[in-house]
């Protein structure tokens, strides 16, 4: 509507007429609801990426202190000695250690994860469905250090038969070799870190599944489609997107993951071929088992190799994002 | 290719509820038949008991006979699957595969029954889009995403969809019931193509398209809220539109329904 018809016709009866007197060329909310909203929410969004700022303005100033006197290549260094005089630490095999073991957690969980919420969403009657449901979400609620104790007194003294095995059919790839140590290696932690991150991805990954549309089910099943070639024609890349996402959240929770590591892993300051043998670090175990004891130039020490970890999970999420975008126009959402 | 559907004393449940009652009625090759009558009088259902698409409703199940020329739908070590790739269907809402390409979409149907040379899966495809009159309107952009159509396109797609597995029977589910009136043309024109290859049935609420349309119309309605949709009569779609021989019928058609 513009002036003109305004100014000829009597006002008709509009809505909200003190908006229209008083502002004519703005087109934002008047509301003092929508403003009072719209200042909330932009509010919480300043909020987060100041607290982000802040954060990482911690972590790169406490850090530079303690790079700027290390002895050692911050990067590449396999050792961490920072009551030496000069102090030599890097942060290699806590990188190394920390990638590893989340992706073998994620090369677990993933599969396993999906698995379940397929069966939940579309193969599982209701009254199973259901209580199943419930029990994935009390796994998530289970604190970590409970997870790490049942990881050293059950989970450990009965990984020698697995290690064992795939030492004897896969230890020719070297991945796989083991020389009989106690099982606190990469693979354990990734095992846990499995267990762990499992709950998270199943239940997103089943909202996910349980949002496809069931317009989209039907057209495969009218095609003459399986269950199972339903799940792949309408289900699965439906939820695609969502599963990066609810992987994405368990990857965050594995690289983060402190006491349940700390409490299964033997660490040591080498990179280890294998999987299977003890050792290696990461960083949120080495920051959780040398804080305690640190000097104040430790704990900057620490706290760089804090920032990496962070560094490593923002590169993370953007590559999650970058793999969901680029597949966005067949993402299902503009259907 | 195009098969009879022959029903008799079809009853179809949901649950302890049953929405059709007794239906039986013969739907000839190479015809267009209608459904009509009011809302939740089952023809929606009955339509779905033809391809055993109402048993994936939970609680869904039938009772009676279907036969496609000879053989029984429902008969014991007839697989579901099976029957839906020689029943083909269209909904009432548009559905390609929204993460599929336009190409994909028609595949779909193909690559489930088996392996096809890259060279005949382009012919398929394209002959299945010309079938479905879309061919023209899409042809320089078979790999972008299907849902990027109008609605009418979809519809057309959906329709290439079905008919690029060369079904014996295209049931479509008031198809044009999304769409505008130019792509409801666009989509009656090509049921009168379609029906020199296919059996079809089609469930529309429009009375006129029904008249457009059908060879036969079928009318259905039900005695009341709860009670089960029964078939009132079937006849040629000509003979029920102007001198049918239920009073049901005739007031239902004139408006005077109810």
């Amino acid at each position: 509507m513009d002036i003109t018809t305004r100014n000829t016709q009597a006002p008709p009866p509009a809505p909200r007429p003190s908006a229209a007197g008083r502002k004519r060329t703005s087109h934002s909310a008047t509301r003092p609801g929508d403003r009072i909203f719209l200042g909330l929410s932009r509010g919480a969004g300043i909020l987060l990426l100041v607290i982000m700022a802040a954060i990482a303005v911690f972590l790169a100033y406490r850090a530079s202190l303690a790079i700027s006197k290390d002895h050692g290549n911050f990067l590449t260094t396999f050792e961490w000695n920072t009551n030496l005089n000069p102090p030599v630490f890097g942060i290699a095999v806590l990188a190394f250690g920390t990638v590893v073991s989340s992706v073998v957690a994620m090369v677990i969980a993933v599969p396993i994860a999906v698995a379940i919420a397929l069966f939940l969403t579309h193969y599982a009657p209701r009254r199973v469905s259901g209580p199943i449901g419930y029990v994935i979400d009390l796994l998530a609620a289970v604190p970590s250090i409970v997870y790490g104790l049942w990881g050293a007194l059950v989970l450990v003294p009965n990984l020698n038969g697995l290690f064992s095995w795939l030492n004897d059919y896969l230890g020719w790839t070297g991945i796989f070799s083991w020389d009989g140590g106690a099982p606190r290696s990469m693979l354990t932690v990734g095992i846990l870190l499995a267990i762990m991150i499992l709950p998270i991805i199943t239940n997103v990954s089943r909202e996910v599944f349980r949002q496809v549309p069931r317009m989209h089910e039907e057209a495969a099943l009218a095609l003459g489609a399986t269950r199972w070639e339903v799940v792949r024609m309408a289900v699965l890349p439906f939820g695609r997107s969502g599963v990066v996402s609810a992987s994405m959240l368990g990857l965050g929770r594995a690289l983060g993951e402190t006491m349940a590591v700390a409490t299964v892993l033997s660490p040591d300051f080498l990179i280890h071929g294998s999987l299977l043998n003890p050792g290696g670090g990461t960083f949120a175990q080495n920051i959780a088992s040398k804080f305690s004891e640190a000097t104040e130039y430790g704990r900057d020490a620490l706290i760089a190799s804090g920032l990496v970890l962070f560094v490593i999970t923002l590169l993370v999420n953007g590559a999650a994002r970058m793999i969901i975008a680029r597949r966005k126009e067949y993402s299902g959402a503009n259907a | 290719m195009a098969k009879r559907i022959d029903v008799s004393g079809l009853t179809a449940y949901y649950g302890s509820h049953k929405a059709i009652e007794d239906i039986s009625m013969t739907v000839e090759p190479r015809s267009v038949t209608a459904f009509i009558g009011p809302s939740g009088c089952g023809k929606s259902t009955f339509l779905r008991t033809l391809n055993r698409m109402h048993e994936v409703t939970p609680g869904g199940r039938v009772e009676g006979k279907v036969l496609l020329d000879d053989e029984d739908l429902y008969g014991a070590g007839i697989d579901p699957v099976s029957v839906r790739r020689e029943v083909g269907m269209v909904f009432q809402r548009p559905n390609p595969f929204p993460t599929m390409s336009i190409f994909d979409n028609v595949a779909a149907g193909l690559r489930l029954n088996g392996n096809y040379r890259k060279a005949e899966l382009n012919d398929i495809v394209e002959k299945s889009l010309r079938g479905a009159n879309l061919w023209n309107e899409v042809k320089d952009r078979l790999n972008k995403p299907g849902s990027g159509l109008s609605g009418g396109q979809q519809q057309r797609l959906c329709i290439a969809r079905a008919i690029a597995v060369e079904p014996k029977v295209l049931l479509m589910d008031e198809p044009c019931s999304a769409l505008d009136p130019i792509s409801t043309l666009a989509i009656e024109d090509l049921i009168g193509e379609l029906k020199e290859r296919f059996t079809i049935v089609i469930v529309t609420h429009n009375m006129q398209q029904a008249a457009r349309v059908s060879d036969r119309t079928a009318f259905f309605n039900l005695a009341g809220v709860g009670q089960p949709g029964k078939l009132i009569e079937i006849d040629e779609t000509e003979r029920i539109f102007s001198n049918p021989s239920v009073q049901a019928t005739e007031d239902y058609i004139s408006g005077r329904f109810g």
